[in-house]
């Protein structure tokens, strides 16, 4: 402990040391600001310029028969669609596997050689790359169902892949702290271990579990990558997870951006409802406005969840 | 009356059995949904194996057709394909984490040591907010906003710094560049790589620090004796967290980079380097299937450099991390069983 500093300070007079202190102050002082600027500047970005465009008419209507600039502009509702059902399939697959793994982990195997692989597995598992999650997917259905499989369900099992470490990790914390006493309150009583964990330990740590979720599903509600591989898009409103491609709020996001600028005649400016050249990045401002308020929405309902009703407030 | 207590008595012994029953099924669900895990991470690595083997062993002609397309002519072989793409991967990563990890040490600092309370409570959930900003808006305010916005400082680091060769050549303009993406990256892998050196110094123990200051130290002096050594190992597993998410980043590169495929050190000019996961991004929706299995191959090698990373946190750390989500994350002291025993229970 000594090597570093205490043996050598003697050397140094006070005043540099002093000075020491105070530059080093002044430089994490400024790091911490430093750090806030970008959430600033992002939001303080999506939102001016995403609200040029958000509007009733752009939330509830799709891409259907739009064309450059011109004038039916268009609008996200295909992409809020299938942001929606890929998100609750995704969250339907990894929650049930999550959740059981957690207890599994924490209830039964005591640091046994099977908890301790999983362990490992679910580490290296929250370490994989996006998109190599959106190439497994596709990898997986165009094995089993040909080439080119690509719809909203690959793209809920490649999320899925994403989310499950996340859903594990949160829920063992989550049953981690609830205290032994219960457990063994709940033993004493003759309640079995099944139950015991259902109503007492699920029962107790249930907040800190939504929460959990609600912080994973923001997580992988803005995941690109693997949904522009694993589900594509689409202009219309496709409602089937199973058939054909579907939009999703990212991927349409990155689309607009990728388009570039529309090409407008001068008489097309000039008319009632005029061609607008950088529509295409106002719909992306647009959505990315309406993807980060679902992000922030679902950050701060769980977090509030996990801060109102963890387990020290019970 | 015997009747019914004989009946009655049978009830309570099925429903025993049952519950018996109930608990072996319930202890069997949980193991297996513990081995779908297992089940998953293999199917992961076999279905690309399966669909990146035309590329390495299946028809010659077919894959360098594939590879000659992708590469725009450059090549015909696999690894003369894929190593410009891995060395600009990690170029992009590894200098995004350089410049992170001492912003994020900073800020973990400030929040540990030296704000108060509330504002380090405002400001470890800003950040942790910054965590879940989508990437595809990252991307999308790095090519509208940040890439106008940073030229003038980039020209001004080439005509200053140009003698350093990372910042020679000609500063392009748009600044669609290795330091552009670099700096984007910076932004993403921050929160991580803060909010977990954040909870490891937070659980350096009182008394250490108590004792540095007692023997006169300033504020660093105390933080360099005893807060930075206490959290060595945890930093570091953050940074190589923070490394793998930069590593898998896609949509901040494929939106901002212009792509090149060179091994090339000019990190002010644009389309000289192209990282993996923004490649396969690219590429893929024109692909036909020999070309995707290239990309494919692509991706796996993506998703091994990925795992040697998360392997090495895990190694350098495990100890680190596994204390941390014991029972007795709730007393600091506890973190590090050489300062004071602690019983189980706490």
């Amino acid at each position: 402990m000594q090597r570093n500093g205490l043996i050598t300070s003697p050397i140094r007079s006070l005043r540099s040391r002093q000075y020491h202190d105070h530059a080093m102050t002044i430089l994490i002082y400024s790091t911490a600001c430093l750090a806030l600027l970008p959430l600033i500047a992002i939001l303080w970005s999506t939102i001016s310029h995403g609200s040029t465009r958000f509007d009733w008419y752009f939330l509830t209507h799709n891409m259907k028969g739009v064309v450059g600039g011109l004038y039916p502009y268009g609008g996200v509702l295909n992409a809020i669609l299938g942001t929606l059902l890929i998100t609750i399939t995704a969250t339907l697959i990894s929650v049930p596997i999550g959740l059981f793994t957690a207890i599994y982990m924490v209830e039964y195997a005591h640091g046994g050689v099977i908890s301790t692989m999983i362990s490992f597995l679910v580490d290296v598992m929250s370490g994989i790359p996006s998109i190599v999650a959106g190439l497994f997917a596709y990898a997986l259905f165009s094995f089993f169902f040909g080439p080119g499989c690509i719809n909203g369900f690959v793209g809920a099992v490649a999320l899925s892949i994403l989310m499950i470490p996340t859903v594990i990790r949160s829920c063992e914390q989550m049953l981690d702290i609830v205290p032994r006493d219960l457990r063994e309150a709940s033993y004493a009583l003759g309640a079995t271990k099944s139950r015991t964990i259902i109503n007492i330990v699920l029962r107790s740590s249930l907040p800190g579990i939504v929460s959990g979720v609600l912080l994973a599903i923001a997580r992988v509600i803005g995941e690109t990558a693997p949904l522009l591989i694993a589900s594509g898009s689409v202009s219309f409103t496709n409602l089937n997870l199973f058939n054909g491609r579907m939009s999703s709020l990212p991927v349409y996001v990155y689309n607009q951006y990728a388009e570039g600028m529309a090409v407008c005649s001068a008489s097309a400016r000039a008319a009632v409802h005029p061609c607008i050249p950088g529509i295409r990045m106002e719909r992306a401002w647009a959505a990315a406005l309406v993807l980060i308020l679902i992000v922030l929405f679902l950050n701060l309902i769980g977090r509030f969840i996990s801060h109102r009703f963890s387990v020290s407030h019970l | 009356m015997i009747h019914t207590s004989s009946t009655h008595s049978t009830s309570t012994f099925v429903s025993r059995t049952l519950c018996r029953y109930a608990d072996t099924i319930f202890k069997y669900i949980t193991l297996i949904a513990g081995l779908i895990i297992l089940f998953i991470l293999t199917a992961v690595t076999v279905f690309l194996l399966i669909q990146a083997a035309p590329a390495m062993v299946g028809d010659k002609n077919q894959t360098v057709w594939a590879i000659r397309s992708l590469s725009g002519g450059r090549t015909i072989h696999f690894w003369t394909y894929v190593g410009p793409l891995i060395f600009g991967t990690i170029l992009t990563s590894f200098l995004a984490l350089v410049c992170a990890l001492f912003i994020a040490l900073g800020v973990a600092l400030f929040i540990t040591q030296y704000a108060p309370r509330p504002l380090a409570f405002i400001l470890s959930h800003v950040i942790d907010l910054l965590a879940a900003v989508p990437s595809v808006i990252f991307g999308l305010w790095g090519g509208l906003v940040l890439v106008p916005s940073t030229y003038p400082f980039w020209k001004w680091m080439n005509t200053y710094f140009g003698w350093i060769p990372l910042f020679s050549g000609q500063a392009s303009n748009p600044p669609r560049t290795v330091a552009t993406v670099s700096l984007v990256l910076t932004i993403m892998i921050l929160p991580i790589i803060c909010s977990m050196a954040r909870d490891i110094f937070q659980q350096t123990p009182v008394l250490l620090k108590e004792a540095a200051l007692g023997l006169g130290a300033t504020q660093w002096e105390m933080i360099k004796l005893a807060v930075l050594p206490f959290g060595k190992k945890g930093v570091i597993s953050a940074a190589m967290l923070g490394l793998g998410r930069a590593l898998g980043e896609t949509m901040a590169v494929l939106m901002i980079l212009s792509p090149g495929d060179l091994y090339s050190w000019k990190l002010l000019v644009a389309s000289q380097n192209q990282t993996i996961a923004a490649n396969i991004a690219a590429q893929f929706p024109e692909s036909d299937s020999a070309g995707v299995s290239v990309l494919i191959a692509t991706g796996l090698v993506l998703f091994v450099i990925t795992f040697l990373v998360n392997i090495a946190a895990h190694h350098l750390t495990g100890n680190a991390i596994h204390t941390k989500q014991k029972n007795n994350i709730r007393h600091p002291l506890c973190i590090n069983k050489q300062f004071i025993r602690c019983s189980e229970t706490d």
